[in-house]
């Protein structure tokens, strides 16, 4: 039945294609409306008619909508972005590099937030109505709430203001000095952890009572296996679904908070890329950053549809 | 006095809900012998699940209490003893069928491994071949082919999950089985199948078994001892041949016998027990059933005893009461 | 008749049943007390607020707490408390227009994805696929740099942003009461499409819907808060509190209360929606636990 499965996620990666490419089309539709030349803007008001007449052809905004648009787009296919008005250079090198950046933040944010949401949301199951339940209820329902630019201010006031612990902000490439890199790095991906975290504590809360109460539970024990075969073999992995879900979501939403993160600590990833080029009206940049990002959170889907064949067999042979 | 297989002694437990206390089980007293077959009848809510989860103490944490009484099941006391060793008798000296097999199994895990898991834990000495040849065996043996093996419960119509649900009871060939309504949730062309099965892997294996059920047939099937269950107590206790003989019964049972359409006697109606069990809730001294007893009497608030009408048959009921003469 | 009454009565009933859940735990009361004082700031700040939260003072730029001024003030010398009084107006503002926004147009297009079917289903969600693929934050932040900074606009670009839930999910339940038998019995009976829409399909969406507004208000905050932070949302001189943050930032040596003390009142807010939103689902229908 395996091949039912390969052709679900196949049909899944095709949707994906579409839903991306339409994206693109309304991404750029949109930023067609926004008034204001960028080459002009870029230019300044002492431009010459000539410089603008010669720039504006260079960048190809004088050929007509639709041709731009499909040009962009076969642009994509061979991995070509355009250029940068601001930064006068390729997008595709620029998005490479920043990505790095973006990505050093987020994926060890993520995995901290899986690794600790999972113990704790399991240790608040199993304590149900005991105090450690209540206090991680609380942490979670608070963690949620946290704006993250707040919190990351909180940090930045204490930890390297007042205790001169840690660096106020900046980023350095690991590859440059890594103790300073990782020293720059705790309390972004600290504080953007932290929200996912509450939010799999909960799942992983909820979705372990409801299996709790399952009757092959009751049937796991009465084979007479210890608390914590039943607990890893039976309970856990049919909880994993739901929780697996919701990490697709808030990884798809972390991606989306590193603007503020990278806003704070002043770090050069995609999201301060993004409000740099919203803020000078490179339209080309902002189409590509989001574009990327949509890619990413599209794949982040996909990999959630993809675990979820792997933990649950009746997924693998529906349709 | 030799050891008996099982022996409740005066057991009473209690359900703490939220708002109220649940007196599911008040002062039950049974006992099994190896190899017996007993069937435990009685309506929903009478307490037999109960019963039979409090011997493997299986009931659900903190909810669930013991208020009073003992069980000794293959001489170890259940409710005293350590939870190493009450893990080391389920699955092994006992095990459960329960009754619905659409929920009793684990959906992400292969019915091979189901099986194999509750092996492993008592037999740590096998190795991994001999293992799975044990679960080979075992799956031929209740009619599933092994080649399934690695294949999930979903894909596995009722019927058979039921089987496997028997094959994980029995692998460990356990001493005693408690067969909670196994048949209930099955279609009735299936029923006689599976009972058919149950009787003969019982008898293969010289187990002995527990098989609560509502439904007398399925007990006249199987069944060597009969002890009749309502609210929380064991009302009546016999052998099948003097139970169903039916010169002496409880008016419960009567009410139960009753109930049964016949197909040899012309009868307008069948006879309904008017009334409903009474709250769980509310602790009552007296007979249980008097308020809607046909025969109630001026005896029956007191507390009740056991009455031996013929050998071998007990009836809780203060119209048998021999000294009162108050014999039928 | 009497089959009317019996239904008024049976409203009543779980009328009072909804509240008495909702009340049931004290933290959940304390956090709509909380709330209520925020919308009385909100409704009556000119009144409530010390000082006037434009008026500039530059003698008096960034004091520290004291008994005049209880927060502060911030750097142009204007009372911290009164602006994050007035603060309250935006965040409330903002929270309920845009969930409104979201509520009401996503409604009517999951409806007519669900009810029509076919074509329209699939263009319809394809969109909302493509815009759920677009981290809610960037996509505000992406609507809001077309419509500009300013008040409505902050309102209209988290709006749109959260239309996509709204619009899956009350697909969903259309999807799934289409095929209930009572609406085939609807049908049998002659009664046109809209007239079963509106009569059967949409009471018993509502609930879901409701619940998921009560727990995109505390997001849709936030949401504003982080633009205004970004320096992309309301228009100065408005108070808002992501905006007092950002000014704050500059600070944060000096005067550390200007960028601290709004923050808190955003975690109270979002919190104090996000318990209620909960304890809404809950009484609202305990089976949701699972799925919202």
């Amino acid at each position: 039945m395996k091949s039912k499965f390969v052709k679900m996620i196949l049909k899944r990666v095709i949707q994906s294609v579409i839903i991306l490419l339409l994206v693109t089309l309304m991404v750029f539709l949109v930023m067609q409306t926004i008034p204001g030349d960028p080459i002009q803007i870029f230019l300044g008001p002492t431009a010459t008619k000539e410089q603008i007449e010669h720039y504006t052809k260079l960048f190809g905004y004088d050929q007509p909508v639709l041709v731009q648009y499909g040009r962009w787009i076969l642009g994509l296919f061979r991995g070509e972005m355009g250029r940068s008005v601001t930064l006068q250079k390729e997008i595709s090198e620029v998005i490479f590099q920043r990505l790095g950046a973006t990505l050093m933040v987020v994926l060890p944010s993520f995995i901290l937030a899986v690794i600790f949401g999972v113990t704790f949301g399991v240790a608040a199951a199993l304590n149900r109505g005991k105090l450690i339940d209540s206090v991680v209820s609380f942490v979670a329902n608070t963690g949620m709430a946290m704006p993250l630019f707040w919190l990351g201010i909180l940090c930045i006031y204490f930890f390297a203001l007042k205790l001169h612990i840690l660096p106020v902000q900046g980023f350095v490439p690991p590859t440059k000095d890594l103790a300073e890199c990782i020293r720059h790095l705790i309390i972004p991906v600290g504080i953007l952890s932290l929200g996912p975290l509450a939010s799999f504590t909960r799942q992983t809360r909820s979705a372990m009572l409801e299996v709790i109460r399952q009757d092959y539970v009751r049937t796991a024990q009465a084979k007479g296996l210890s608390r914590w075969d039943i607990i890893l073999k039976h309970q856990l992995r049919n909880a994993l679904i739901p929780i697996v879900t919701v990490m697709g979501g808030a990884l798809g939403h972390m991606i989306g908070s590193t603007v503020v993160i990278e806003s704070i600590f002043v770090i050069p990833g995609l999201g301060n890329l993004m409000i740099t080029a919203i803020k000078s009206k490179d339209f080309m940049v902002v189409q590509n950053v989001v574009l990327i990002l949509a890619a990413a959170v599209c794949f982040c889907n996909l990999t959630v549809d993809l675990l979820y064949g792997i933990i649950d067999p009746r997924i693998r042979d529906s349709k | 006095m030799s050891q008996r297989l099982l022996e409740i002694h005066n057991l009473s437990i209690e359900y703490h809900a939220e708002d109220a206390i649940v007196y599911a089980v008040n002062g039950l007293d049974v006992s099994l012998d190896y190899g017996e077959t007993l069937g435990l009848v009685g309506e929903t809510g009478a307490g037999k699940t109960t019963t039979a989860l409090s011997s493997m103490r299986l009931l659900p944490d903190g909810i669930g209490k013991v208020s009073s009484g003992t069980i000794l099941l293959d001489g170890v006391d259940v409710m005293k003893c350590s939870d190493a060793k009450i893990r080391e008798m389920r699955g092994n000296v006992v095990s459960m069928i329960s009754q619905d097999p659409m929920t009793s199994l684990n959906p992400v895990m292969t019915v091979g491994d189901q099986i194999l898991e509750v092996l492993r834990i008592h037999n740590k000495g096998l190795s991994k071949a001999e293992l799975n040849l044990a679960v080979d065996a075992m799956m031929e043996m209740v009619g599933i082919p092994a080649y399934r093996k690695n294949e999930y419960p979903h894909q596995f119509s009722g019927g058979m999950k039921q089987r496997i649900v028997i094959a994980i009871a029995l692998v460990c060939e356990p001493k005693l089985i408690l067969a909670d309504e196994p048949t209930t949730a099955l279609d009735v062309t299936i029923q006689a199948q599976m009972l058919a099965m149950i009787s003969e892997l019982k008898k293969r294996l010289n187990t002995a078994m527990i098989l609560i059920t509502h439904d007398l047939g399925v007990v006249a099937q199987t069944c060597e001892k009969v002890a009749v269950m309502y609210a929380g107590e064991i009302i009546e206790q016999g052998t099948a041949a003097t139970i169903f003989e039916g010169r002496y019964w409880h008016p419960y049972t009567r009410g139960l016998f009753g109930a049964i359409p016949k197909l040899d006697e012309e009868s307008d109606r069948l006879e309904a027990i008017d009334g409903l069990m009474p709250d769980p809730t509310e602790k009552m001294v007296g007979c249980r059933f008097a308020a809607r007893c046909k025969s109630r009497g001026s005896h029956c608030g007191q507390a009740q005893s056991m009455w031996e009408v013929e050998p071998g048959h007990l009836i809780r009921c203060c119209l048998f009461d021999v000294e009162r003469g108050n014999a039928q | 008749m009497n089959a009317g009454n019996k239904r008024n009565s049976g409203n009543a009933k779980k009328a009072r049943r909804f509240f008495r859940i909702l009340f049931a735990r004290k933290e959940i009361v304390l956090c709509i007390a909380i709330l209520l004082i925020m919308v009385f700031c909100a409704i009556f700040a000119p009144f409530v607020a010390p000082y006037n939260p434009y008026k500039q003072d530059l003698t008096m730029s960034l004091q520290p707490m004291s008994a005049q001024h209880i927060f502060g003030t911030d750097q142009l010398g204007r009372d911290l408390l009164s602006r994050i009084i007035y603060g309250t107006r935006v965040s409330f503002s903002v929270g309920i227009v845009a969930v409104a926004i979201a509520g009401s147009v996503g409604m009517i297009l999951g409806l007519t994805a669900g009810v029509a079917g076919g074509f329209v289903d699939s263009i319809i969600m394809r969109v909302m696929d493509a815009m759920m693929s677009i981290p809610m934050i960037i996509l505000a932040i992406f609507l809001g740099s077309i419509l500009g900074k300013g008040l409505g606009n902050v309102m209209l670009a988290v709006g749109i942003s959260m239309i996509p839930g709204y619009a899956r999910l009350m697909r969903g339940q259309a999807l799934t009461i289409r095929e209930s038998d009572y609406i085939t019995a609807g049908i049998i009976c002659g009664a046109s499409t809209l007239r079963n829409v509106i009569t059967h399909i949409v009471p018993n969406c509502v609930s879901p819907i409701i619940v998921l507004m009560t727990m995109n208000l505390g997001n849709a905050v936030l949401a504003e808060a982080g633009l205004s932070f970004l320096g992309l949302g309301i228009n100065p001189p408005m108070a808002s509190w992501g905006g007092m943050v950002s000014d704050g930032n500059t600070f944060l040596n000096t005067n550390p209360v200007i960028a601290i003390v709004p923050g808190i009142f955003v975690f109270l807010i979002v919190l104090c929606f996000n318990m209620v939103g909960d304890a809404v689902r809950d009484a609202l229908d305990p089976r949701l636990r699972g799925t919202l």
